[in-house]
């Protein structure tokens, strides 16, 4: 009874606390830009990529991303499973087409040769500086870009996160961002943008790219295709992780119900 | 080394534990402090967490080891050698997810542990030692956490860094000769990340030591328990430690473990901070610069005193004044189940953390500093004015004379509830 009472009164507390924070949050003027939460494959206990949207995100990256940013992984990772599945030979050709710089050769010069699966994908630039100057800003490297962006949740969803396995909080912020351009008289006003002045202008519209599984090509899908391989680009072994995850909780559970059937057994002719 | 005569004792049996024990008594050792052990047989699953935390220390040591044979030490090469961890290693996404997490599950398990030792007044005579180096492992645990969270050389890492080692600077006349020598240089730079590479890889190797002097302690002065009350009769009081409480710790981990691996597996990066997966560059201040969620009180308290030194003190004060605790607090009755008042202040002490951690996550601005000073003050108080008044004017509920009585008094409530 006594403990029922201490928990309640903490209760209260934390829900006295609950209550003040959002009039406290509200006192700071700007209002939080609008990221909704979008359905993704990738999401929840069973989360696997759909192969489809992956290659289609890759040809959106190719085709339009790329000009200006990076993408430091390994080209082979395109083939490996749990990825966009893309067959070895298909890495091959594509690698080829790039042009990759390496040496020193026996002669001491550096030398240009064909791409191969194992180098990284080749930087649209050769420094950031080089980047800076032709873009006023160096344009981000997608390698662990949907990772390293979020939107607040705010109090009490941040806390049901981990509840609900709710981790696109970047590709969320992505998709959002690409779908924020809402002004036709400035391309470089963003809905999304922390301050909505982005340097990126407007980056693709409708029917830029060639989808040839019938896909709409607009940008809504283009986004959500290409948020959807920066995950995977940031992330290749999610669908392994998970998979892993399922398997060593279930055989944690078994084990623990075992070893609280023994301990009972052992403390069952002891009073406590 | 243990003060309190154990359940059995150890006779070796084969030729070779003979010959061994007449040169080392290791064996006996071993079998007095983890078999014969006397344990209080009304402990709860709160007291599991002192094995949790062996384990979790275990699972820091291994994982970190592996990931130092592929991680580089240099500011332009540490970020990308993380990526090459998670890409390129077998298996290396899910050592350093589970290293990473593990860091967090550690400090979980470790708040978990010392609001148990303040409920159940775990800290009071003979056990003030034990205590005190608990307070230190706490504080090794806390230098270790934050230097390993630079190592991986994000944004957080270097502006976390900046942040914390620039807090010496105020030191009046040598601060910023201290904070020059600790970063090697005249801003965080490699030569900060090299040294905190390697004190990273030593502290682990000293909260080891600590926590041996920690479990010596422990088994000299006997485990505290619900009731509060010393051991008075080691046969109708306690069991021995194995097979009761082994399998009791082996319960309470496999179920952590759960808990552990749920965010390994399903919420690697919640954790965590998105800022961190971009790399380190000191011509670009985050927005908010926040360290990991386990010194949010902390830093809520350094943020609250408007004075750049006096902030500095009072986070240093918050952590010390713990190890003072034995003598603060002035009531001769051990656990808050027969101290109806501070039972109470318990919980709003409970509450003030969680909402110092709360804060120190928000900008320092407006409302949330107002907040923040309230709860630091509050945060004082307890220590300095509530616990050793409230010795003088809190009527305790009757103690029972002995563990053996609690447990017949508990049963017997539960008997008359059905």
């Amino acid at each position: 009874m006594v403990l029922s009472k201490t928990f309640r009164l903490t209760a209260a507390l934390l829900g006295a606390l609950a209550i003040s924070t959002p009039a406290l949050a509200s006192g700071d003027g700007h209002a939080a830009p609008k990221i909704e939460r979008q359905d993704w494959t990738f999401g929840g206990l069973f989360g696997t990529y759909d192969k489809a949207q992956l290659q289609r995100g890759f040809r959106v990256y190719k085709e339009v991303c790329s000009a200006c940013h990076g993408l430091s992984i390994p080209m082979r990772t395109l083939s490996q499973p749990g990825g966009p599945g893309f067959t070895e030979d298909q890495v091959k050709t594509l690698a080829a087409e790039y042009k990759v710089k390496d040496g020193p050769n026996d002669a001491g010069d550096m030398f240009e040769r064909a791409g191969r699966p194992s180098d990284k994908f080749p930087q649209p630039f050769a420094n950031k500086n080089a980047a800076a100057s032709a873009l006023q800003v160096a344009p981000p490297d997608f390698a662990v870009l949907a990772k390293a962006r979020t939107y607040s949740r705010g109090f009490p969803l941040f806390l049901l996160d981990p509840l609900l396995t709710y981790q696109e909080h970047g590709v969320d912020y992505i998709y959002g961002l690409l779908n924020g351009y809402s002004k036709d008289d400035d391309p470089n006003w963003n809905d999304v943008f922390p301050g909505n002045k982005i340097a990126m202008a407007k980056p693709i519209s409708d029917g830029a790219v060639e989808y040839t599984d019938g896909s709409p090509k607009t940008v809504q899908q283009y986004a959500k295709d290409v948020s959807a391989f920066l995950m995977w680009a940031a992330e290749p072994a999610l669908e392994q992780r998970k998979a892993m995850g399922l398997k060593v909780i279930i055989f944690l559970m078994v084990f623990a119900s075992l070893l609280y059937l023994t301990k009972k057994r052992i403390w069952a002719n002891v009073e406590h | 080394m243990s003060g309190l005569p154990g359940h059995s004792v150890y006779t070796p049996k084969s030729g070779v534990a003979r010959w061994l024990e007449a040169r080392l008594p290791i064996l006996s050792f071993m079998h007095g402090s983890f078999v014969a052990y006397p344990t209080p047989k009304n402990l709860n699953y709160w007291w599991t967490f002192g094995g949790i935390l062996s384990m979790m220390l275990i699972v820091q040591i291994i994982t970190g080891i592996v990931l130092v044979m592929h991680y580089t030490p240099h500011v332009t090469l540490a970020f990308d050698s993380v990526e090459h961890i998670m890409r390129d290693v077998n298996y290396g996404w899910l050592i350093r997810y589970v290293h990473a997490n593990g860091a967090s599950m550690f400090f979980i398990a470790v708040y978990i542990h010392m609001l148990r030792g303040l409920y159940y007044g775990s800290y009071k005579a003979p056990r003030e030692v034990l205590w005190i180096l608990g307070v230190i492992i706490y504080l090794l645990m806390m230098a270790t956490g934050f230097m390993g969270y630079v190592l991986p050389w994000g944004q957080m890492s270097f502006w976390g860094a900046t942040v914390i080692t620039n807090l010496f600077s105020a030191i009046p006349f040598v601060g910023d000769a201290i904070t020059t020598w600790l970063w090697g240089g005249y801003s965080v730079d490699n030569p900060t990340l090299n040294r905190f590479f390697s004190l990273h890889y030593l502290l682990p190797f000293m909260i080891a030591a600590v926590v041996a002097l920690h479990v010596w302690a422990l088994h000299v002065v006997g485990q505290n328990n619900p009731a509060g009350v010393e051991i008075k009769d080691v046969k109708k009081d306690t069991v021995p430690f194995t097979p009761h409480a082994t399998m009791k710790d082996a319960y309470g981990m496999v179920c952590f473990l759960i808990f552990f691996a749920w965010f390994v597996f399903y919420n690697p990066n919640y954790l965590g901070h998105a800022d961190n997966y971009i790399e380190a560059n000191p011509m670009v201040t985050p927005a908010h610069i926040v360290p990991e969620w386990y010194y949010l009180p902390f830093y809520a308290i350094l943020r609250s005193i408007p004075d750049k030194l006096g902030g500095v003190i009072a986070m240093f004060g918050a952590i010390a004044i713990m190890a003072f605790l034995p003598w603060l607090d002035t009531s001769r009755v051990r656990s808050a189940v027969y101290r109806p008042v501070y039972k109470v202040f318990f919980w709003v002490f409970v509450a003030t953390c969680i909402g110092l951690g709360y804060l120190g996550a928000m900008p320092a601005e407006g409302g949330y500093v107002i907040a923040s000073r309230i709860l630091t003050a509050w945060y004082f108080l307890h220590f300095l004015v509530v616990l050793p008044l409230l010795g003088l004017f809190e009527t305790p509920r009757p103690v029972p004379a002995s563990i053996h009585d609690a447990v017949l008094e508990n049963s017997a409530a539960k008997g008359a509830a059905h």
